[in-house]
């Protein structure tokens, strides 16, 4: 088995690791752009953030430099901190304006 | 081993495909859980093992139950109503289809990417990743449970109401609530 893993790490070039994250993140932030459902719309953040976190992984083990993982490491603390805030601000937003339609939220136009 | 790569990469990015396009909020949130699972196991094709738990309790276990959590409590798990116009929607997706292949394109056009010099098989165990995380990086991370307590306190003041039932962030008072809600 972890044979096999070291294995996979030489075969799979690091090419194809950098496209599907690519692909993962224009996926998102399509979504970002695509959806006026603001919980849809964070989930798809956590799918960008998710996406750099795979590349800065894959060139961390590619490298052998265990501080890439670190980054991805502290990624996800920021991701965690952003999520609570984010959805906090959801359910106000529910509270004050009975949705939870993006389009709502356009207080602040010139 | 290399096919499990590619197996996995069109899970995930058959899930995340399936989290911008479901309409109903829960059925993304799942297809957004079935697609964070696909990323632990690339981690751990990429022996990175510590990543890897972390991802799973932090992500599937703590972010998504928040999401269910959140969708639940607010009564979401319905189908939602309004779409962005079909003009819009194809804009999106250009948009993001366009940023894949420009990126895409830079990366095959233009960036050169190293082969590895030396190759370490033990770097993603906690061994090295905790050595270099306490000692290189101990003050980000210091830092980062100051980040966490003040998003603590923003959460708090932001949920917080008064004793007469007004909202503490929006000055908006129990009996403005019941006149909106009806």
């Amino acid at each position: 088995m972890e044979q096999g893993i070291l294995t996979a790490i030489r075969t799979v070039p690091l090419d194809h690791y950098v496209l599907l994250s690519f692909l993962l993140f224009g996926i998102g932030a399509a979504g970002v752009a695509l959806r006026r459902n603001t919980i849809i719309v964070l989930m798809c953040i956590e799918l960008m953030f998710n996406s750099v976190n795979l590349l800065l992984a894959a060139f961390s083990a590619h490298h052998s430099d265990p501080r890439g993982q670190v980054f991805v490491f502290f990624i996800m603390l920021v991701a965690a901190a952003e999520v609570t805030v984010g959805l906090s601000i959801l359910v106000m937003m529910k509270r004050i304006v009975d949705s939870v339609d993006v389009d709502q939220m356009n207080r602040l136009k010139g | 081993m290399a096919a499990l790569f590619y197996i996995l990469a069109a899970l995930s990015v058959i899930s995340a495909l399936t989290v911008v396009g479901a309409r109903n909020p829960v059925t993304s949130v799942i297809a957004l859980v079935v697609c964070f699972l696909s990323i632990a196991a690339h981690y751990v094709l990429l022996n990175a093992q510590f990543l890897a738990m972390v991802h799973v309790i932090v992500y599937t276990g703590a972010i998504m139950v928040l999401f269910l959590f959140v969708i639940m409590l607010l009564n979401l798990n319905k189908p939602d109503g309004p779409r962005k116009s079909l003009a819009m929607r194809l804009a999106a997706a250009v948009a993001g289809g366009l940023l894949f292949i420009t990126l895409a394109a830079a990366v095959r056009q233009g960036v050169q990417i190293p082969p590895a010099a030396g190759f370490d098989p033990g770097v993603g165990l906690v061994r090295s990743v905790g050595h270099v995380l306490f000692t290189e990086f101990l003050l980000p991370f210091e830092v980062s449970s100051v980040l966490f307590l003040s998003a603590i306190v923003g959460v708090v003041m932001l949920a917080k109401k008064d004793k007469d039932g007004t909202d503490q962030a929006t000055d908006i008072t129990e009996a403005e609530r019941a006149r909106r809600a009806a």
